[in-house]
């Protein structure tokens, strides 16, 4: 278990506890957090649930694989340290982590 | 008065507009209820990772209960709305209580169309719909069974995949000469039937279901040319029916679904729509359509929760898909009714490919096999209406996106 930070397009910032193991996207599905929509449920098939790491953390959350790369490449408004949520799991390395919501998910 | 948001139907549509309607600052009474035993869960899984055995029940669920606690949202589970008072702008629940609504949703979803023949009623013959569908199903899904699944929809190729990845001997019947045929193109069809082929289903085509026989449990499958086929284990994945009977009881306009327009609204203005019992004047593509997949559950939904929260919004969205069969990731996008040409992209021998869908030179569709890339441009080119050219389209020296107007 550890703190999440979202933090949304207009600088809301809601921190939430997130169990080992879950995916970022769900936790934010579990926290009526808006802005993270994940469409297709984790599977790296919609891209409805981009984020950008905090660039404080972007080593922590490591590379996005090829599959993820491809999606993130369509998204609106890609940004360098840009991840689809549902990949990042958590750990207790991630313990702090703060990510940022982007304007639109399509 | 208070408003009260009734919604019928515990599923995708149904869950994601409790969120909606939430997080568009709604703050009267919601009600959901749901006549299946458990919150509402994720049902694409069902024939892929959970049937295989890779997902627990708990993993399927969209949310966990204390979120809608947490959201304020009630939530009623195994019980089913049997009557819906229009007038008294009420519903009425088959354990007798009584619900009064100011807005009511219908995100009643459907159910799997059953085999219209004798013996279909028997302990092996199983339907892929909802999670009680496959605990039954999974007691008997086990290596070395002879599994025969009738229908080569995107269900029965994606439980024929997991049939081999379970060691089943698997052999497939669709009544149509190829597979997929309402919803892709003949060259996909063929990609699929090679696919699913060299993994070892047996796929007999043009071949329609005439008779069950076999004592307690259906033993034989006799096909239309006579042929008899041994089985262990039937799977019927033969299309949805969309459940609109509490509609249709309360004289709701109703054909192929609950009819609505682009704001999901019915012909009673209180009441919507949507997900898979809703038949909608869409906005993008211009005309009725009944779609069946997660995203236009959950466009319907945010819709209605915009709409009942007085602010604009149309169901419009570019319709999309995906499907996992193997390792092959299947997304697409549009409708390709009515195309007049198909256009390849990359290798079908590398299972990297995708074919785009013609009209008029137009981009209406296009279907992306292990090319997330191509897909997420396509769902900018089928939703800008783009025009391209065969040559351009095929040429992989071009940049897919350099098309995006
Ligand atoms: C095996 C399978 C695989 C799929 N794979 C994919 C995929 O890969 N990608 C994709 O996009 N889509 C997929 N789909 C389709 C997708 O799951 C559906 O389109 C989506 O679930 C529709 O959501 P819905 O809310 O309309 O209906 P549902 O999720 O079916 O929910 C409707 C709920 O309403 C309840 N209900 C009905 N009548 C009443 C009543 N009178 N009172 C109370 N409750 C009632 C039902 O019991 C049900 O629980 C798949 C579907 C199945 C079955
Ligand atoms: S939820 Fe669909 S890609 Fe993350």
């Amino acid at each position: 278990m550890g703190q999440v930070t979202y933090v949304s397009f207009d600088g809301e910032q809601t921190v939430v506890d997130v169990p080992n193991g879950d995916n970022l996207m769900q936790a934010a599905i579990d926290n009526g957090i808006s802005g993270i929509l994940g469409d297709c449920g984790g599977g790296c098939a919609c891209a409805t649930c981009h984020c950008i790491v905090d660039d404080a953390w972007a080593a922590k959350t490591g590379e996005p694989d090829e599959i993820e790369l491809d999606m993130l490449d369509g998204v609106v408004d890609p940004k360098p340290n840009s991840r689809l949520s549902c990949q990042i799991t958590m750990s207790d390395e991630l313990e702090g982590l703060v990510i940022h919501l982007p304007e639109s998910q399509f | 008065m208070s408003e009260t948001v009734v919604i019928i139907g515990a599923g995708q549509a149904g869950c994601d507009m409790t969120a909606a309607l939430r997080q568009q600052g709604f703050d009267g009474r919601i009600v959901m209820i749901g006549e299946e035993p458990v919150l509402p869960y994720r049902r694409p899984p069902l024939s892929k990772a959970y049937l295989s055995d890779e997902m627990t029940e708990e993993q399927l669920y969209i949310k966990p209960a204390s979120t809608y606690e947490k959201q304020n949202v009630e939530v009623i589970t195994g019980v089913r709305v049997e009557r819906i008072d229009r007038a008294a702008k009420n519903v009425t629940l088959a354990n007798g209580e009584v619900i009064d609504y100011t807005k009511l949703a219908f995100c009643t979803g459907g159910h799997a169309r059953r085999l219209p023949l004798p013996g279909a009623e028997k302990p092996n013959v199983h339907y892929v719909r909802t999670i009680a569908d496959i605990e039954k199903l999974k007691a008997q899904f086990l290596p070395g069974k002879r599994l025969l699944i009738i229908g080569g929809g995107y269900i029965g190729l994606e439980a024929a995949a997991v049939g081999i990845k379970k060691e089943l001997r698997v052999t497939l019947v669709e009544a149509m000469p190829r597979l997929l045929a309402r919803v892709t193109g003949p060259e996909l069809s063929e990609y699929y039937y090679c696919v699913h082929s060299a993994k070892g289903v047996d796929i007999k085509l043009g071949a329609g279901v005439d008779a069950l026989e076999g004592g307690e449990l259906v033993e034989r499958v006799v096909l239309a040319d006579g042929t008899r086929l041994e089985a262990d284990v039937i799977i019927v994945g033969i299309g949805l029916i969309p459940n609109t009977e509490l509609a249709e009881a309360a004289a709701l306009e109703v054909d192929n679904g609950i009819l609505v327009d682009q704001q999901c609204r019915s012909s009673d203005p209180d009441i919507f729509a949507a997900g898979d019992c809703a038949n909608h004047d869409h906005g993008f593509l211009l005309r009725r359509m009944r779609l069946e997949s997660v995203p236009n559950a959950s466009e319907g939904a945010r819709v209605i929760a915009a709409t009942i929260c007085g602010k604009e919004a149309v169901h419009n969205g570019a319709p999309w898909f995906w499907s996992d069969q193997y390792d092959l990731k299947l997304q697409m996008v549009g409708i390709n009714q009515g195309y007049e040409e198909v256009v390849i992209r990359g290798s079908m021998e590398e299972n990297s490919f995708s074919a785009f869908y013609l009209c008029g030179g137009v981009i209406i569709s296009a279907d992306t096999v292990n090319r997330p890339k191509d897909f997420m441009v396509a769902k900018k080119l089928v939703a800008g209406r783009v025009k391209a050219d065969a040559a351009t389209l095929s040429d992989e020296s071009v940049e897919l996106k350099s098309l995006i107007a």
